[in-house]
C-alpha cells in the first residue's frame, strides 16, 4: 500500500463522510428535541433523486435547495404525525421508507432506464483541485457543521429549550415553552441535513441515482448517533470511522488479485457498526421523553 | 343519561356501540387503506396515468376469479409469515426490523435439504425446522446483544439486515450454487417441494404452513402462560417486572418466534412457489427481496393481531399479484413499483393513532374557521376595524 493509495483512501473516507455526518447531526438535534426519525434512510433517497432532478433543472445550487426542501417537508410531515397527531414514531420512520423506496423507484422508470439515472456532470456541483485529487466543497460543511450544532447545543438559550423539551417535557411546557413547536423546528432542521446529504450523494458526489443509492446510509447515521450519546464531535468521529470503512470496501474491490470474497468487504462496514455500538452503549445516556408524544396531562 | 335508567332502546343503543368500538380498529385499517390508494392515485395522476383504469386492472389481476385469488394467496403466504415476526416481537415491545435478515437465512437454510436423501413428508418437516432454526438463530443475537450491551434492536436488526443480505449472496454464489446453472442456488428436491394446491397456479399447500403458524402464536399469546408474559412485558415492563415477570425471558421468546416465523417465510418461497424452488443468486436474491419489509406494513393494517394479519396480507398478497397485471395493462402501464408507494402510504396512515378523529377534528376548525371569517366580516359590514 503506497502513498497515493493511503492519501486516495482518505479522499474516499471524507467524500463517504459527507452524508453520514450531516444525516447524523441533523439527528442528534431531532433527537435531543424527542423525536427519534427512522425513517432518515427514505429522507436520503428522496432528496438524492429530487436533488438530481432539480439540478438538472436549474444548475447544482437548485439541486442541493431542492434536496434540502424535500428533506425539510418529509420531516414536517414526520413531526406533525408525531407531536399533534401524537403518531407512533418508528411506524412513521418505517412508512417513509417504504413510501421513499417506491417512489424513487417508479420516478427512475418514468425517466427511462428502470433503476438508474445519470447526472449530467456539467449540473454537478463542481469540485476543488487539491494535491489529494478532486474534493467536494460539502467535505467543509460536513466538517464545519458538527462543531456549529455543538455549540448551539452547549452554549445558546434555544440549545437549552431544544434539551428541556426531549428530556422533561412537562417542565419545559410549564416554563413556557411550546413543546410541540420546537420539536417540529428541531426534527425540520434535521431534515433539512439529511436533505444536503441526500443531495450531496447525487448531485455532488456519485453523480447518478439508483433505487438503492442511499444503501443502508440512514441506519448508520443512527448508529452514528447511537455511539456519540447526542455529541455531534463523536458524531462526525463515528461518521469518519464508518465512512473509512465504507471506502475500504470500495478499494478492495479494485485490487487486482481478489483475496477477500466482495461480499464480504461489503459486510465490513455493518459489522463494525454493530461491534462499536455494542462497545459504546453502557455509557450512553438518551433524553428521557425520547420517541414518547408529549400530552397535556 | 346515567347508567341505572336504561331502558332496552339505549341498552341496544350501548350494544351497538360497544360492537362498533369493538370493530374501531378495522375501521382504522380500512381508513388507512382508503388514504394510501388515494395517495397512489394522486400520484398516478400526476405522471399522466388513469388511476381508475390502473386499479381496475390492479382489482380485478387481484381477485378477479380463481386463478387471480389463488395468485394472490400465493404472494401472501410469506407475507403472512413476515408480518407475525414484525408482530410478535411488537407484541413484546420490541421493533424487530429484522424480518429480512432472517427470512433470507431462512431461505438459505431450506436450500440445504437438497444435500440429503428423504423420504415425502419428513422431508418437508425437515425443510421447514432448518428455516425456523436458522431464523430463530439470525432473529436471537440482537435479543443477546440488547439484554447484555443495550443496543437498541432497531439499530442492531438493521444492521443484521445487511449482513444477512451478504452473507446470503455470498452462499447462494459460492457454497450453494447449482454448478449447472451457477446463477443460481441448487433446487428443492421433488421429495421437499410442496404440491401445488390449485392446478395451473403458484398457490401451493404453502400457505397452509403459514395460517397454522398464525394460529399457533394466536394460541401461544392470548391463551397460555407465557404468552400472557410476552403481553404483559410489552404494554408496561416496569409493571411487569414488579409482577415478577422476567422481562428477559420474554424478550427472548419474542424473537425467537419471531426468527422461526421469518425463517418459515423464507422456505415458503423455496420449498413452495413453482417454477424454480431455488434462489437467484447474481446480484440480489430476486424472490426474497423485500417480503421482510412489505410483512412490517402487513402487521400494522393487521394490526399486530394473527387474524387480523391473515386478512391484511390478502390484502398486500393481492396488491402484489394486481400489481403485476396493472403493469401490463394495455396503453395504461403503472409500474409495479406504485403499489410500494402506496403500502407506504398505508404505513404513513397507519401510524396516526387518531385516524378517525381526525376527520371530525378537521371539520370542528373548518366550522371555527367560517364562525371566526364570519364574525370578521360582519364586523367589516358595520365599519369596526379588526
Amino acid at each position: 500500500m503506497s502513498f497515493t493509495d493511503i492519501l486516495s483512501l482518505l479522499r474516499i473516507t471524507l467524500h463517504a463522510m459527507v452524508p453520514l455526518a450531516l444525516t447524523a447531526v441533523g439527528e442528534i438535534v431531532g433527537e435531543t428535541a424527542g423525536l427519534f426519525n427512522i425513517g432518515l434512510e427514505g429522507i436520503l433517497l428522496l432528496s438524492a433523486f429530487a436533488g438530481a432532478l432539480g439540478a438538472e433543472a436549474g444548475g447544482p445550487a437548485l439541486g442541493l435547495l431542492v434536496g434540502m426542501g424535500v428533506g425539510a417537508v418529509v420531516s414536517f410531515l414526520f413531526a406533525i404525525i408525531n407531536t399533534y397527531w401524537k403518531g407512533t414514531q418508528m411506524v412513521t420512520g418505517i412508512g417513509i421508507n417504504l413510501f421513499a423506496m417506491g417512489f424513487v423507484a417508479f420516478g427512475l422508470i418514468q425517466l427511462g432506464a428502470p433503476g438508474f439515472h445519470d447526472v449530467p456532470s456539467s449540473v454537478e456541483v463542481i469540485k476543488w483541485r487539491t494535491g489529494m485529487g478532486s474534493m467536494s466543497p460539502l467535505i467543509i460543511v460536513a466538517l464545519v457543521m458538527p462543531f456549529l450544532i455543538h455549540w448551539f447545543l452547549k452554549r445558546t438559550r434555544a440549545g437549552l429549550m431544544l434539551k428541556a423539551a426531549g428530556e422533561m417535557p412537562e417542565a419545559a411546557d410549564v416554563a413556557g415553552i411550546n413543546i410541540n413547536r420546537i420539536r417540529i423546528m428541531a426534527a425540520v432542521f434535521g431534515g433539512i441535513l439529511a436533505g444536503l446529504g441526500g443531495a450531496y450523494m447525487s448531485v455532488a458526489w456519485l453523480g447518478l441515482v439508483t433505487k438503492g443509492l442511499s444503501a443502508g446510509r440512514g441506519f448508520i447515521s443512527l448508529a452514528c448517533v447511537v455511539f456519540s450519546g447526542l455529541n455531534p464531535l463523536l458524531a462526525l468521529l463515528g461518521a469518519f470511522i464508518f465512512g473509512f470503512f465504507q471506502a475500504l470496501a470500495e478499494w478492495v474491490k479494485t485490487l487486482p488479485n481478489k483475496t477477500i470474497p466482495g461480499e464480504f468487504v461489503s459486510m465490513l462496514p455493518y459489522i463494525v457498526t454493530l461491534l462499536v455500538v455494542s462497545g459504546a452503549i453502557g455509557r450512553v445516556r438518551f433524553p428521557k421523553a425520547l420517541g414518547v408524544p408529549y400530552k397535556r396531562e | 343519561m346515567s347508567g341505572n335508567e336504561l331502558r332496552p332502546s339505549s341498552r341496544l343503543r350501548r350494544g351497538a356501540h360497544r360492537t362498533l368500538t369493538g370493530l374501531h380498529p378495522v375501521f382504522e385499517s380500512v381508513i388507512a387503506g382508503t388514504v394510501g390508494l388515494l395517495v397512489g392515485a394522486i400520484l398516478m395522476y400526476m405522471y399522466g396515468f388513469d388511476p381508475w383504469r390502473a386499479y381496475f386492472a390492479l382489482i380485478k389481476g387481484a381477485f378477479g376469479g380463481s386463478y387471480e385469488l389463488s395468485s394472490s394467496l400465493a404472494r401472501a403466504t410469506p407475507l403472512i409469515l413476515t408480518a407475525l415476526t414484525f408482530s410478535i416481537c411488537l407484541r413484546a415491545g420490541m421493533f424487530n426490523i429484522g424480518a429480512e435478515g432472517q427470512m433470507y437465512m431462512g431461505g438459505i437454510a431450506s436450500i440445504l435439504i437438497a444435500y440429503f436423501v428423504l423420504p415425502r413428508g419428513l422431508h418437508h418437516i425437515v425443510g421447514l425446522l432448518f428455516a425456523a432454526l436458522a431464523g430463530a438463530a439470525w432473529g436471537i443475537v440482537p435479543a443477546i446483544l440488547k439484554v447484555t450491551r443495550g443496543v437498541s434492536e432497531v439499530i442492531s436488526t438493521i444492521m443484521f439486515n445487511w449482513i444477512a443480505r451478504w452473507s446470503a449472496l455470498y452462499i447462494a454464489i459460492f457454497l450453494i450454487a447449482d454448478p449447472l446453472r451457477p446463477e443460481r442456488t441448487l433446487s428443492i428436491p421433488v421429495t421437499a417441494r410442496f404440491p401445488i394446491l390449485v392446478r395451473g397456479t403458484d398457490l401451493s399447500y404453502s400457505i397452509f404452513v403459514a395460517v397454522a403458524f398464525a394460529l399457533v402464536i394466536y394460541f401461544v399469546l392470548w391463551h397460555t402462560a407465557i404468552g400472557y408474559e410476552v403481553r404483559a412485558a410489552g404494554l408496561n415492563p416496569t409493571a411487569a417486572r414488579y409482577g415478577g415477570i422476567r422481562n428477559k425471558r420474554t424478550m427472548f421468546l419474542a424473537f425467537i418466534l419471531g426468527g422461526m416465523g421469518a425463517g418459515l417465510a423464507g422456505a415458503s418461497v423455496t420449498m413452495g412457489q413453482p417454477p424454480t424452488y431455488a434462489i437467484f443468486g447474481g446480484g440480489s436474491l430476486t424472490q426474497l427481496l423485500n417480503l421482510g419489509f412489505d410483512g412490517m406494513a402487513v402487521a400494522m393494517v393487521g394490526r399486530n393481531h394473527p387474524i387480523g394479519i391473515l386478512f391484511a396480507a390478502l390484502f398486500f398478497g393481492g396488491l402484489n399479484a394486481g400489481g403485476r397485471v396493472m403493469q401490463f395493462y394495455g396503453s395504461n402501464p403503472v409500474p409495479l413499483e406504485m403499489v410500494r408507494v402506496v403500502m407506504g402510504a398505508i404505513v404513513l396512515a397507519m401510524s396516526i393513532p387518531e385516524l378517525i378523529r381526525l376527520f371530525p377534528m378537521a371539520k370542528a376548525k373548518g366550522e371555527q374557521f367560517i364562525a371566526a371569517l364570519k364574525r370578521s366580516t360582519k364586523r367589516g359590514e358595520r365599519g369596526e376595524s379588526a
